[in-house]
């Protein structure tokens, strides 16, 4: 399989990663050898092999829908890169 | 007596018995740390000298009323910065975390406190736990005790090496392919990764999600059964942790072995890439087991080849999506100064994300969220992620066959000794390569131990490991219990640290 140096920069682009021009060339020298690494995965015989996902059975758990306590509003921004004290503030997404 | 080699059990009961106080215990390990860490940077964070002896002397006053804390009360841990500590940093070794102070206590390190364990401070680790060597982080690397030319190991390499540096008789990592088991090897300590879901992964922060497991680190096998008999348990807050009974695992280490039908793995005994004082040590850990009255087997794990590639598809898919919460609007690293031209097709709030995300993760956390977005990608997710849980199937179902003939499996943690700082550092192959014995009991969900067995004539550790089917924590403990009490090791602090 032939991944080119465009396929690569659409898979930063949908991991929201930004690449240098000039990381390009050894971002994907070492990205294409891992997956010629674990491309091998392919000579297994896998026919009728359930995918396993997880390595205990797990089951959807439900709790009771009953309000808790939750943190505060002034420790739950505490962490924020910007706040207004009230709001998260991000850059506009619109205009 | 010399407190740093005193087991943490031992310790424990001396202040139990008030014949040392938390006090005093804290105290040393604190100075000892101030003295020592300089040398290896094991510890990324260290806890206010006040603080925490007061947290030491509340401990003891709680003592000396006659209460009964736990047999570990106030004796020091160090805790993986990839867990959350309420009033420390939590970095993760990671730009992106630098400045982030989780407002709550991961249930494991919450434990430990109600257990009346005083934290002494977070531990280095690769970005993300994304690494065996402890070089990827920001604050630098951690050196091996044993020689600081050295990695200690990764990921849980400043725990490692703040057990063999003699700075706390405690450590506390966790294990997604082996990062708790093979920095213990790497420094010569004991590490538990115990039964998917014995732990709650509740304030861990997470790598890899159904292989994450919390896990112990000590110099005496005893002390890891003390810390898994506190942290194990179910937890509301984290539903793939099992609700069922955590067998008492310090009253069963002196079970005799006798009739043990104990495994060697062909695929790994026989690995090409496996150093032969590893090979010679894992021999003679099954001669110690006969001599103790366990039957040894040969086993075959046929799909063992397959097990690194395997891992390096699921544990980058589950990073992608793991990872993607770290988009710079609630918390973490914001690139400066946010954008304010729009460029084409985009908008100011994703050129944020974008630039703050390239700005703070590093090359391996980045090679790995990629891998994982490639291998869940439409077209691809056939052929890499499902073609990987496949596998990973087939890889469980070798061990359940294994697990029809004997009890426990025993072989290498790490095909070698440590390795230079440096030496693989930019072959990621080379590096992958390495957790070839270890990450099988992440993807099977097995609890599995490595305990140190002797040195090479360079001085450097070397360890065997001892992997059990789920849910067998006792027997695994039992079994490296007796091996080191029949002399396979004797806990040591790294001879230029005593």
């Amino acid at each position: 399989m032939q991944v080119t140096r465009q396929d690569i920069l659409k898979v930063a682009s949908l991991a929201k990663l930004e690449l240098a021009e000039s990381e390009v060339d050894f971002v994907a020298d070492k990205f294409l050898r891992v997956l010629d690494f674990v491309a091998q995965l392919n000579q297994v015989d896998t026919t009728d092999v359930e995918e396993m996902a997880h390595p205990v059975d797990v089951h959807s758990v439900l709790r009771v829908d009953e309000q808790g306590a939750s943190l505060s509003r002034d420790i739950a921004l505490a962490n924020a890169p910007k706040s207004d004290g009230e709001f998260f503030l991000v850059p506009p997404v619109l205009g | 007596m010399q407190l740093e080699q005193t087991s943490a059990v031992q310790l424990g009961k001396k202040i139990a018995s008030r014949e040392l106080s938390s006090r005093e215990v804290t105290a040393h390990f604190l100075k000892r740390m101030r003295k020592h860490d300089g040398a290896v940077s094991a510890m990324v964070h260290v806890a206010d000298e006040q603080n925490l002896l007061s947290q030491a002397d509340h401990v003891d006053a709680r003592i000396a009323r006659g209460e009964s804390l736990s047999a570990l009360a106030g004796v020091p841990v160090t805790i993986k910065d990839v867990l959350c500590v309420d009033g420390m940093p939590a970095t993760c070794s990671s730009k992106m975390l630098q400045n982030y102070r989780p407002p709550y206590n991961a249930t494991s390190v919450q434990k430990l406190l109600d257990a009346g364990l005083v934290v002494l401070g977070k531990t280095n680790m690769d970005e993300f736990a994304m690494g065996s060597s402890t070089e990827n982080s920001v604050f630098g690397p951690t050196r091996n005790p044993w020689d600081l030319q050295r990695t200690p190991g990764g990921s849980s390499g400043g725990a490692a090496a703040s057990l063999a540096a003699g700075i706390t008789p405690l450590a506390i990592g966790s294990d997604t392919g082996g990062s708790v088991r093979q920095p213990a090897a790497f420094c010569g300590v004991c590490g538990l990764k115990p039964t998917y879901g014995r732990v709650s992964r509740f304030g861990l922060i997470a790598y890899a999600s159904s292989l994450d497991q919390v896990g112990p680190m000590a110099h005496h096998v005893e002390d890891l059964a003390a810390v898994l008999e506190i942290i194990a348990g179910h937890d509301p807050r984290d539903s793939t942790s099992l609700n069922l009974p955590m067998p008492r695992l310090v009253d069963s280490l002196n079970q005799p072995l006798k009739g043990l039908r104990v495994g060697v793995v062909s695929e790994h005994q026989h690995h090409a890439a496996l150093d032969p004082d590893i090979a010679a040590a894992v021999q003679k850990s099954q001669q110690l087991l006969q001599s103790l009255g366990a039957i040894i087997e040969e086993v075959h794990l046929p799909h063992s080849q397959y097990s690194v590639a395997t891992y390096y598809v699921i544990a980058p898919c589950e990073a992608s999506s793991n990872l993607a919460r770290y988009e710079a609007a609630h918390y973490g690293y914001r690139a400066a100064p946010e954008p304010s031209a729009r460029k084409p097709g985009g908008n100011l709030l994703e050129q944020m994300m974008v630039a703050s995300r390239s700005e703070a993760f590093g090359e391996e956390v980045k090679r790995r969220i990629m891998l994982g977005t490639f291998a869940l990608s439409a077209g691809y997710a056939d052929a890499y992620y499902k073609q990987a849980l496949k596998v990973r199937r087939l890889i469980a179902n070798d061990y359940q066959n294994a697990f029809k003939t004997v009890d426990v499996l025993l072989g290498p943690a790490f095909p070698t000794p440590a390795f230079r700082l440096g030496e693989k550092i930019d072959d990621p192959i080379q590096m992958y390569l390495g957790d070839q014995f270890t990450v099988e009991a992440n993807l099977a969900g097995l609890p599995a131990l490595s305990i140190p067995a002797g040195f090479n004539s360079g001085g450097m550790p070397l360890a065997i490991q001892l992997q059990a089917p789920q849910l067998h924590e006792a027997r695994l403990l039992n079994v490296g219990y007796q091996l080191q009490q029949s002399g396979l090791f004797s806990p040591q602090i790294a001879k230029q640290f005593t």
